[in-house]
């Protein structure tokens, strides 16, 4: 082989770099989503572990039933009457009113980025609470 | 792979069982039962969940009259609030006029009526600014277009409605839409409208989306007429007049819509073409 020795070197360096974030971050756990609950509500239209893994199904429902159908009024599991909204139920001032202090919470930790909020307005919140945008 | 006789009766077996679980889905969905459809099962047919709200208005067919001479001289008010209560941005910020989105607007006659329009025509109406809208037909060439079927028309009361969540901004609505009823959002529409102005319990939209009137269908689920008719209504009193803007039920005899049109000569846009308008001009 010619040039062996840059070429192993070249691949060596190559397979560092390539592997820095593993190698950087090992053993230090990543921050874990810090999700801060509503204060007043304590129920919401589904059990908690229904929501934590069903809630972007449960939109979509809504959403379709909404729109579409115009059936607007949602009886939760627990027999409870809501608007289907999410700008106007699920983020209303009692309930997830910060974002960032909800949504962006776990999104921001699992890396995904939902468009709800480039149509949808988002609860106000003071700018100095706001933290940059992640994505 | 082989198949023996009793792999294939339980494969087939299994799917007549599956075949029949989405038409029972069906006829449930809409059922009133003793118990609820788990709703997994919804999600999985695309059937929609909840019921309409007590309050809501209902009607067979929603359709406007507009009778034109009413409508005060100068006066926006329709246009204003429609465009506020939806988070429409002002067409003044914008860069170009093109990007302008429109639910409500007014037209010289002879933009509105181009078939009905000659020399000699009535001097009133050549100065009268028509109310011009989506026209909500009962055979909307939009809806047949449109490849997603973001845009549809709703069963039980004829409004042709968008799905912003479907819209892939093709805007083959627009091209087969008569009545240039549509916009496009060219740029992304939050930049133009100010934030103390939103409307916070309605959406805006995003760039590369098709909008248009929706006959206010958030407003009717809460019982309420759409924001322009009631707009118009206050606005035409202060000036000692009928209101311009009616809106009501065409399937009803007895509604405002029906009395109107019985009583007074009244035009379509474009009825040649078939679409079937929902939206009559009463000049």
């Amino acid at each position: 082989m010619y040039d062996g020795g840059k070429i192993i070197t070249g691949i060596i360096i190559g397979l560092a770099l390539l592997t820095f974030p593993i190698w950087y971050n090992l053993g230090a756990a990543p921050k874990p989503p810090d999700i801060k609950l509503p204060v007043k509500e304590k129920q919401c239209v589904q059990p908690k572990a229904y929501m934590r893994t069903k809630h972007m199904q449960v939109l979509d429902l809504w959403r379709d039933s909404v729109v579409r159908v115009a059936q607007r009024s949602y009886v939760a599991f627990n027999g409870v009457k809501y608007d289907m909204s999410l700008q106007n139920t699920c983020m209303s001032a009692d309930c997830h009113a910060k974002k960032t202090e909800f949504c962006d919470q776990c999104h921001n930790y699992t890396g995904v980025v939902p468009y709800c909020w480039d149509c949808h307005i988002e609860p106000k919140e003071k700018p100095k609470e706001k933290p940059k945008e992640k994505h | 792979m082989g198949m023996n006789r009793r792999k294939f009766l339980k494969i087939a077996g299994t799917s007549t069982l599956a075949s029949a679980v989405k038409p029972a889905a069906d006829a449930l969905a809409g059922e009133k039962l003793g118990f609820t459809i788990p709703e997994t099962l919804l999600h999985l047919f695309h059937k929609p969940t909840g019921f309409t709200p007590g309050e809501a208005l209902t009607a067979k067919r929603w359709a406007m009259v507009v009778n034109v001479k009413n409508c005060p001289e100068g006066c926006k008010a329709c246009t204003e609030v429609c465009h506020k209560v939806h988070n429409v941005p002002d067409a003044a910020k914008m860069e170009s006029p093109r990007h302008e989105i429109k639910w409500i607007w007014h037209a010289k006659y002879d933009h509105v009526f181009p078939g009905q329009k000659h020399k000699h025509i009535e001097e009133a109406l050549k100065k009268i600014p028509f109310v011009v809208l989506c026209n909500h037909c009962e055979n909307p060439a939009c809806v047949r277009v449109c490849p997603t079927k973001a845009t549809f028309k709703r069963k039980d009361d004829g409004v042709v409605l968008m799905d912003m969540h479907r819209c892939i901004g093709c805007r083959f609505c627009m091209a087969a839409c008569p009545f240039g009823a549509r916009s496009f959002n060219w740029v992304d529409p939050r930049r133009f409208i100010k934030e103390e102005e939103q409307n916070r319990e309605f959406p805006t939209r995003m760039k590369g989306v098709v909008e248009k009137c929706n006959f206010c269908a958030e407003r009717l689920a809460k019982g309420q007429i759409p924001a322009c008719v009631e707009t118009c209504r206050e606005a035409t009193k202060k000036k000692g007049k009928e209101p311009a803007l009616v809106f009501g039920d065409l399937e009803d005899p007895d509604s405002e819509v029906r009395q109107l049109l019985r009583s007074h000569y009244s035009l379509r846009r474009k009825p040649e073409l078939g679409t079937n308008p929902n939206v009559y001009y009463i000049v």
